[in-house]
C-alpha cells in the first residue's frame, strides 16, 4: 500500500477502521484531543459520547458481550484514563474482549507530575491481558492491530493502549498492514487429541456425568457444539453464573445454575457427580462453596483455552487446553465411536437428579408486606419479552433473580458482571448491547443501588436514541448487603437503607429522574400493573424507558450456600435444607 | 518450602519487570532472587528468577508467567542439570592483626580483593549459594561492615541454548 503521511492521531482512526471497529465509546479531553479531530471526520466510526469514562468502559463491554466482537473506549489521560479501572477490571474478571485506548501526556513531561499524568499502563498491570505505551507515531498502527489481536483471541479480555500527545501530534507514514510481532503470544486453540480420547473414554465409563458450563462457552461461540455433546451423552447440564444461555434452559438436560445462589438440583448435581467435564468453567469460589469439600467423588476433565486455569483450583484428571469450538466437535466424535459399541447407562443419575428437581424446583415466597414479589416482576420481564431479548443485570439481589427467573435460550442473551460483581454495570453495558444489536430489545434490570452508581449515562442514551429499557428492581436498599445482614449480622441494618422506596423519602424519585434525562418514566406498584408496564416499555423505542418496580425489602435470594461452607450445605429456604437421607 | 530456580528469556520491554515482579506478588508467590540482564540476543533479556513455592505449584506460577505477552520462554533449571552463581561483594573491617587471617579465608575461598584501605577490604567472591554462605560465615568474626550480591545466575549444562529455536 502507498505510504500516505499521516498524523498518530489518524493513523489511529485510520487503524481502527481498518481493523473493522465501527463504534467507539469515549469522552475527550487535553491529551486525547488530537485523537478526536480526525475521529468526527471518520465516516466508518460511530462515536458515543458518554457523561463518565466508566461508562465507556462498561458500554464497551456490554457491546462485546453481546456481539461478541472487539468492544472499544477511548478516554483522556489521568483521571479520564482511571475513570476506566474498574470497568477494565471487570472485562478482566468476565474474559471480555475490550480495547482501551489513552491519551498520555507528552513524552517529555512523563514522570514529571504534569498535568493529568497517572501512570495508567502501571495502575492496569495488574487487570489487562497486555497494555502498551506508544511514544512513537510509527509504533501506532502496529501496536492497535497487536492490541486487538491479543484483546480477542485466545482467552479474551481488556488490553490498554496509552498513547502519548507528542505521538498523537507527530506525522509519519502510514503502513498498513502492520508487522505485529508477539513472539511471547502463542495461543493454543487446537487441542490434544491423546487427551480428548482419555476425556471421551472417561465419559463414556462414567454413571454420573455433569457438563459443567462455564462463560468460556459463550466467549468461544460454542453453545452449538455444546448441544451436540450433550445431546450424544444425554449428561445433564450446569450453567454457570457466566454461562447462562450457553445451553437453552427449557431443554430438560439443564439444570439451571450452580454455585452459591444455584438450583438445588445443579448444586447436588456437581457435589454427587463422578465426573465433571468442565468446559470455560474455573471452579470459582462461588461455584464450588469449599474447594476442598467440592465434588468429592469427582474426577475431572477441564477444557479451557487458557492452561493456567487448569489446575488452579482444582486438580484435573484430565488437561485439555484448546478452543471450546475445537475441543468440543472432537471430543462428540471421539465419544460417539466408544458409544457405538457400548453406551454408559446413567438412568438411575436421572432418577436421582429428576426426584431432586421435584421436590426443590426454583421459586418464591410472594411478598408479605403489600409490596411487589422482585421476582415476579423478573419473571415477567423475561416471559414477555422472551428469549430473542438481552438482559443486563447490574450486581446482587436482582442479578441473581435475574439470573434465576428469566429463561435464557441462547448465549449473550444474559449480560452480568460475574466476576467483579461491579455494581453500576448494568445502564451502561446495556447502552453499549443496544449500539451492537440495535434490533433487540435491551433490558437493563438493576437495583436501585446500583442504578443510582451510573444512570448519567441515561442522557447518552436519549441524545443518541439509544431506547433501553431499565427496570429498576426498587427494594430501597442495597439489597444482598441487606440478606446478609438479616441472615448473618442479626438483623442489624448498617448502612444499606438507600431511602429510594415509597415508604421513604423517595431521593431520587426515579420517575422524576428519568424524566430529567428525556426517558420515560414509570412506577409500578400493584402487581397488575407489572404486564402492561412491561409492554409499554417495549412498545417504546423513540427514547429509552425506566420502569420503577417498588418491591419488598425483605425478599431473599434462594437457595443460597453460605461464603466458604460446603456445598452440601445448601438451603432452599431459611433454615431449610433438602433432607438428604429420602434422597439417597 | 520448596526453591526452584526459573530462567525467562523475555523481550526487553519498558515495564517488563513490573509486570514479572508484579505478577508474583499479587498472586502470592514469593520471590528469592532475581537476577536481570540483556541476553546473546539483541532485544531479548534473561531473567534469573529462584521462585519459593509453598501453597501454590510452581506449576502456577509457571503458567502464569506464560500469560505475560512479553514471557517468550520458561526453563526450569534443576540443580544437577544446571550451573548456578552467586556473585558478591564483602566489605570487611581488618587491621594490622587480622588482615593476614582475612586474606588467608580470600585464598581458601578463592574468592578476591578488589579494594584495600587502611582499615577494610572488599573481597568479591563468586559460586553457588552455599559456598558465599560459608564464606560469610568465615568472615563475620572480624566484622562484615557491607555486603550485596547479586540473584543467583543460573545456565543450563551442555551445548543446548534456551534461545534456540527462539532466534531472530
Amino acid at each position: 500500500m502507498t505510504n500516505e503521511i499521516l498524523t498518530g492521531a489518524q493513523a489511529i482512526i485510520r487503524s481502527l477502521e481498518l481493523l473493522g471497529i465501527d463504534t467507539v465509546f469515549g469522552l475527550p479531553g487535553g491529551a486525547i484531543l488530537p485523537t478526536y479531530d480526525p475521529l468526527m471526520d471518520s465516516t466508518k466510526i460511530r462515536h458515543i459520547l458518554v457523561r463518565h469514562e466508566q461508562g465507556a468502559g462498561h458500554a464497551a463491554e456490554g457491546y462485546a458481550s453481546a456481539t461478541g466482537k472487539l468492544g472499544v473506549c477511548i478516554a483522556t489521560s489521568g483521571p479520564g484514563a482511571t475513570n476506566l479501572v474498574t470497568a477494565i477490571a471487570d472485562a478482566y474478571m468476565d474474559s471480555v474482549p475490550v480495547l482501551a485506548i489513552t491519551g498520555q501526556v507528552g513524552s517529555h513531561l512523563i514522570g514529571t507530575d504534569a498535568f493529568q499524568e497517572a501512570d495508567i499502563v502501571g495502575i492496569t498491570m495488574p487487570i489487562t491481558k497486555h497494555s502498551f505505551l506508544v511514544t512513537n507515531a510509527a509504533d501506532i498502527p502496529e501496536t492497535i492491530a497487536a492490541a486487538m489481536l491479543i484483546a480477542t483471541t485466545g482467552r479474551p479480555g481488556p488490553v490498554l493502549v496509552d498513547i502519548t500527545k507528542d505521538a498523537q501530534n507527530a506525522k509519519v507514514p502510514f503502513v498498513w498492514p502492520p508487522k505485529v510481532e508477539l513472539p511471547g503470544y502463542k495461543p493454543v486453540t487446537k487441542p490434544h487429541g491423546k487427551q480428548v480420547q482419555a476425556a471421551a473414554q472417561m465419559i463414556a465409563e462414567s454413571a454420573k456425568p455433569v457438563l459443567y458450563v462455564g462463560g468460556g462457552v459463550v466467549r468461544a461461540g460454542a453453545a452449538k457444539q455444546l448441544a451436540e455433546l450433550a445431546k450424544l451423552t444425554g449428561a445433564p447440564v450446569v450453567t454457570t453464573l457466566m454461562a447462562r444461555g450457553a445451553y437453552p434452559d427449557t431443554d430438560p438436560q439443564n439444570l439451571g445454575m450452580p454455585g452459591m445462589h444455584g438450583t438445588v438440583p445443579a448444586v447436588t448435581a456437581l457435589q454427587k457427580a463422578d465426573l465433571l467435564i468442565t468446559l470455560g468453567a474455573r471452579f470459582d469460589d462461588r461455584v464450588t462453596g469449599d474447594a476442598k469439600t467440592f465434588a468429592p467423588n469427582a474426577k475431572v476433565i477441564h477444557v479451557d483455552i487458557d492452561p493456567a486455569e487448569i489446575g488452579k483450583i482444582r486438580f484435573a484428571d484430565v488437561p485439555i487446553v484448546g478452543d471450546l469450538a475445537e475441543v468440543l466437535p472432537e471430543l462428540s466424535t471421539e465419544i460417539g465411536a466408544l458409544y457405538s459399541k457400548k453406551k454408559p447407562d446413567i438412568s438411575e443419575w436421572w432418577a436421582f437428579l429428576n426426584n431432586l428437581r421435584d421436590r426443590y424446583p426454583l421459586g418464591y415466597t410472594p411478598a408479605s408486606d403489600g409490596k411487589l414479589s422482585p421476582q415476579h416482576v423478573i419473571e415477567r420481564i423475561g416471559a414477555i419479552t422472551g428469549p430473542e431479548g438481552i438482559y443486563v443485570a447490574g450486581v446482587g439481589q436482582h442479578q441473581m433473580w435475574s439470573s434465576q427467573f428469566i429463561k435464557y435460550e441462547r448465549p449473550n442473551a444474559w449480560l452480568n458482571s460475574g466476576g467483579a460483581g461491579t455494581m453500576g454495570y448494568s445502564v451502561p453495558a446495556a447502552m453499549g448491547a443496544k449500539v451492537g444489536e440495535p434490533n433487540r430489545h435491551v433490558w437493563a434490570i438493576d437495583g436501585d443501588g446500583c442504578f443510582q452508581m451510573t444512570n448519567q449515562e441515561l442522557a447518552t442514551c436519549t441524545i443518541n436514541n439509544i431506547p433501553i429499557k431499565v427496570a429498576i428492581i426498587n427494594n430501597s436498599s442495597l439489597g444482598m448487603v441487606r440478606q446478609w445482614q438479616t441472615l448473618f449480622y442479626n438483623e442489624r441494618y448498617s448502612n444499606t437503607d438507600l431511602h429510594t422506596g415509597t415508604d421513604r423519602a423517595m431521593i431520587p424519585d426515579f420517575v422524576k429522574l428519568a424524566d430529567a434525562y428525556g426517558a420515560l418514566g414509570i412506577r409500578v406498584e400493584k402487581e397488575e400493573e407489572i404486564d402492561a408496564a412491561i409492554k409499554l416499555a417495549l412498545e417504546t423505542n423513540d427514547r429509552p424507558v425506566v420502569i420503577d418496580f417498588i418491591v419488598s425489602r425483605d425478599s431473599m435470594v434462594w437457595p443460597m450456600v453460605a461464603a466458604g461452607v460446603s456445598n452440601d450445605e445448601v438451603q432452599y429456604a431459611r433454615d431449610a435444607a433438602p433432607i438428604w437421607s429420602e434422597m439417597e | 518450602m520448596s526453591e526452584h530456580v526459573l530462567s525467562l528469556l523475555v523481550e526487553d520491554k519498558p515495564g517488563l519487570l513490573t509486570r514479572v515482579a508484579g505478577l508474583f506478588a499479587r498472586r502470592g508467590f514469593n520471590i528469592h532472587s532475581l537476577a536481570v540482564g540483556t541476553s546473546e540476543i539483541e532485544g531479548l533479556s534473561r531473567i534469573t528468577v529462584v521462585v519459593g513455592v509453598e501453597g501454590a505449584p510452581l506449576e502456577q506460577v509457571t503458567k502464569q508467567l506464560n500469560k505475560l505477552v512479553n514471557v517468550i520462554k520458561i526453563v526450569e533449571l534443576e540443580p544437577d542439570q544446571a550451573v548456578q552463581r552467586d556473585h558478591m561483594l564483602i566489605k570487611v573491617k581488618t587491621d594490622a592483626s587480622t588482615r593476614s587471617q582475612v586474606l588467608e579465608a580470600v585464598t581458601l575461598f578463592r574468592a578476591r580483593v578488589i579494594d584495600v584501605v587502611s582499615d577494610a577490604v572488599i573481597i568479591e567472591v563468586t559460586g553457588d549459594t552455599s559456598k558465599c554462605q560459608a564464606l560469610i560465615k568465615v568472615l563475620e568474626p572480624f566484622g562484615i561492615k557491607e555486603l550485596v550480591q547479586s540473584g543467583v545466575l543460573a545456565m543450563g549444562r551442555g551445548s543446548k541454548s534456551i534461545t534456540e529455536k527462539v532466534g531472530k
